[in-house]
């Protein structure tokens, strides 16, 4: 679905790629696929942001981050939080989804095998430490929104999950 | 006509708030670790979703209140939720049946928001059903975890559902006001959610070894902001910080 469209001028790309999550350090905003548009509109950039989840605290903080970020590049910026298209995790890229694997968080799975993980109670969730499938669900909801928690039967680590969103 | 959307909005957001602040009110107390994060995770969507609904209120009112105020400003008489979401968290079966009785039906409203003619309203409905849809898992899974558990998850279950069950038809009452939204293709005609909202709710309790209540009194006022005892407690804990610190900020 990342045929959605998305509107960024190429100049501003590099310095929006800097901008992280502040609850997931590892991953650019850009990655998340959270920035929906950046353009000049009489020298100031207009930035369109979607929120992940409805209640997301981390959302103010990105707004103010992308604003400090752009300043600091010599931009002056205006950011508006749009709802529509409703934000999916189709749109983390797959350099997203491997920062995610490597900070310790698994990566969606499609939403079929989402609804089994977290409700049929099937293990195909692969554990971010030791890969094995051998895991488990411990919570539907986990320390954000967006996630749920997993452990490992073989390595027993515990690890976050990040919840299919369509 | 503006007045009407925006007491059409505040009916909608105000059960998403009632029922987050009650949800929040298990914060630390959840029966387990992991029921309490579930609770306060869907009080954390729900008050997302309502910040949306009141922001757009607030545009539409132009009376320079800002999203706060709607939420935290108003007298008990002017809070348009329906009176099952304001029910206190008696035990976690209640909760749990308070969820699920209203799970059901906000999924089935989103259904039909997104297909407003309002493009906000659209919107937000596009945004808010998919972490809706999550939370009518979570409560329909509860209800047949408990309802078909032990002897006594049964009975404190049907308990909990015959108790709420009362609050149920509200969902589908459409006040004078909500009447002009829908005809105006703005707004949802709740009354034709009924039937398919206890299709699927008498086929959850089914599964889960329950009885269907067959009480047929049904108690209503939440949306025209006669509220039941409950409400002004829940307000007086919500409204605190207003109360006590008069315009206070973070």
């Amino acid at each position: 679905m990342t045929t959605i469209e998305q509107n960024i001028d190429e100049k501003l790309i590099l310095i929006l790629e800097k901008v992280s999550d502040p609850e997931i350090p590892v991953l650019s905003i850009m990655d998340m696929g959270v920035v929906r548009s950046a353009v000049f509109i009489n020298d100031i950039v207009m930035v369109e942001i979607t929120p992940t989840y409805s209640g997301c605290p981390a959302m103010d903080v990105i707004g103010d981050d992308i604003k400090q970020a752009l300043k600091e590049a010599g931009y002056d910026s205006e950011i508006d939080l749009i709802l529509h298209p409703a934000w999916t995790t189709d749109w983390i890229t797959p350099r997203g989804r491997k920062a995610l694997e490597d900070y310790g968080i698994a990566a969606p799975l499609d939403a079929d095998a989402d609804i089994d993980v977290l409700l049929n109670g099937k293990r195909i969730v692969k554990c971010t430490n030791c890969s094995s499938q051998n895991t488990r669900l411990i919570s539907q909801f986990g320390s954000t929104a967006c996630k749920a928690q997993f452990q490992c039967d073989d390595c027993q680590e515990p690890f976050d999950y990040f919840k299919c969103l369509k | 006509m503006k007045d009407n959307l925006y007491n059409y909005i505040l009916g909608i957001a105000d059960n998403s708030l009632i029922l987050g602040q009650r949800l929040g009110e298990l914060c630390g107390h959840g029966p387990t670790l992991e029921t309490d994060i579930a609770c306060t995770n869907i009080s954390l969507d729900l008050f997302g979703q309502v910040r949306s609904y009141f922001q757009y209120a607030a545009k539409i009112a132009g009376d320079n209140r800002s999203e706060d105020d709607i939420a935290m400003l108003r007298k008990e008489r002017e809070y348009k939720n329906v009176l099952l979401v304001e029910q206190p968290n008696t035990n976690f079966a209640y909760t749990i049946g308070r969820q699920f009785l209203f799970d059901v039906y906000h999924l089935a409203f989103l259904a039909e928001l997104q297909k407003s003619t309002d493009l906000t309203l659209s919107a937000i409905a596009n945004k808010c059903i998919k972490e809706v849809s999550y939370h009518e898992r979570f409560s329909s899974d509860w209800v047949k975890r408990l309802g078909d558990g032990t002897e006594e998850s049964n009975q404190k279950m049907q308990k909990a559902i015959n108790d709420l069950w009362t609050y149920t038809d509200e969902l589908f009452h459409q006040t004078e006001a909500d009447k002009v939204i829908v005809a105006e293709g703005a707004g949802v005609d709740v009354t034709k959610l009924k039937v398919n909202y206890y299709k699927r709710v008498n086929e959850i309790l089914q599964l889960a070894n329950l009885e269907i209540p067959e009480s047929k009194y049904f108690q209503k006022g939440g949306k025209e902001g006669i509220h039941t005892e409950h409400l002004g407690y829940l307000l007086s804990e919500l409204q605190y910080m207003q109360r006590a610190y008069p315009n206070m900020e973070w």
